[in-house]
């Protein structure tokens, strides 16, 4: 079967393929500085940002034209969720939000584009937006809150038997969070892409190629729901532990 | 299927390194350092520039929308006391309608009454004419028949083979009338 594959007739699998990062320009290793495809779907992702939040509001419409609907659209769904969730006196962390929820919409998105990279498939990636929460949030709680915010740990309603393991397992979810948080965004993207990919490659195979690309087309369209439903996830898990930095009453 | 995978898979590892790309941890800080930036990027685009003008844009509608219904409210009222006067001004017309109509009326009636009096005098006076000139035709008929009465007498008398005396006859007859 190995030969098969050497041989380029049959089937072949490089589902994790896509997600290699490469240097752009000649082939020497990567250092930090190398433009690599990274960058430029992470720059891609900055002009898609702009496209959509900057130009379509050039105008200032009162009445606002479908670009402008959607900028506001965008605005209005994060701004929402921040209040809701957060609460009002949270609404100076909405540009924070709102960069995280541009961010990961459009380098889902662009993601999505056949023979893209996919910049949030990728652990180091969404590490990073999961760390920088994650600090943020509990520099935040101690800033706002000085020692009351380990009352986040300390259930005071519970009996006070059980407060101490109640307290050890707060802790370690509190430090389990930004793990689940990244990875669950970069491993459902990944996890997407990959079977894509896999699907693909059954569809050299004339027999099942019908079948395969209709796999294709059915786990395209999962993807882009689930390209929204993670960035929607990341945000509003933003919120929440952003407001048990500001109310970590339980 | 499953080896056919692992071993392309195994393929792959052999040309690339590692299985997980995402787990290659030496591009990583290349990945962070771009992300960093990437990051920055779209904050200062979205705090300095978009996110003002959305909220801007959408202020301004909330408080034309604010100012529209405080007009619509405004036109309302208006509409309402225009309304009242209105009305006001029906009740007022009636009303004076009601007054020249009675004025009219008693004006009117002044009238019919003199008309009335003028006409009874008329009548009075056009009565009073009549009932002379009945008197007048009453005595000229008696007188007419004591003339008559006189002649026919004389010419009777005269027919009996008397003499008629003008005297006693008018004596006579006027003493027959009398009676």
């Amino acid at each position: 079967m190995a030969s098969e594959a050497k041989d380029g007739g049959g089937l072949v699998f490089k589902p994790m393929d896509q997600f290699n990062v490469e240097a752009l320009f000649g082939s020497g290793p990567i250092g930090v500085f190398t433009i690599t495809n990274v960058t430029l779907w992470l720059a891609l992702s900055i002009v898609a940002v702009i496209c959509m939040m900057v130009l379509t509001t050039t105008k200032h419409s009162m009445v606002p034209s479908r670009g402008q609907s959607i900028a506001e659209l965008a605005y209005g769904f994060v701004y929402k969720m921040v209040e809701d969730v957060t609460g009002k006196d949270a609404v100076g962390y909405f540009p924070y939000i709102m960069t995280l929820f541009m961010f990961i919409l459009c380098a889902n998105f662009l993601g999505l584009i056949p023979g893209s990279f996919t910049t949030t498939s990728h652990f180091a990636v969404t590490v990073v937006l999961a760390m920088a929460v994650f600090v943020t949030v509990t520099v935040l709680g101690f800033v706002k809150n000085g020692t009351k915010f380990l009352g986040l740990f300390w259930v005071a309603s519970a009996p006070l038997a059980l407060r101490p393991i109640l307290a050890v397992i707060e802790v370690i979810s509190y430090f389990v969070r930004p793990v689940s948080h990244s990875i669950r965004l970069a491993g459902n993207v990944m996890a997407g892409h990959a079977v894509i990919k896999v699907f693909a490659g059954f569809a050299a195979l004339a027999v099942v190629s019908p079948i395969a690309i209709l796999g294709i087309t059915a786990m395209y369209a999962l993807e882009i729901l689930v390209s929204f439903i993670q960035a929607y996830v990341f945000t509003i898990l933003t919120c929440v532990y952003l407001k048990d930095a500001l109310h970590p009453s339980h | 299927m499953a080896t056919d995978t692992t071993s392309a898979a195994d393929a792959g590892q052999a040309a690339a390194g590692p299985g997980m790309p995402q787990l290659d941890f030496s591009n990583w800080g290349n990945q962070i350092f771009w992300l960093v930036i990437t990051l920055i990027v779209i904050y200062f685009v979205l705090s300095r520039i978009a996110l003002p003008r959305i909220a801007s844009v959408l202020a301004e509608r909330q408080g034309t929308i604010t100012n529209d219904l405080a007009a619509a409210e405004d036109l309302k009222s208006k509409a309402h006391e225009a309304e009242a006067a209105y009305e006001k001004a029906l009740i007022d017309a009636r009303a004076e309608a009601q007054r020249i109509v009675a004025e009219t009326k008693v004006g009117i009636q002044a009238d019919l009454n003199a008309a009335i009096a003028t006409a009874d005098e008329e009548i009075a006076a056009k009565a009073a004419a009549g009932e002379k000139v009945i008197a007048d035709i009453k005595a000229n008929a008696l007188d007419s028949i004591k003339v008559v009465a006189n002649d026919t007498a004389k010419e009777i008398v005269t027919a009996m083979g008397g003499k008629a005396d003008a005297k006693t006859i008018t004596a006579a007859v006027t003493a027959r009338m009398k009676g």
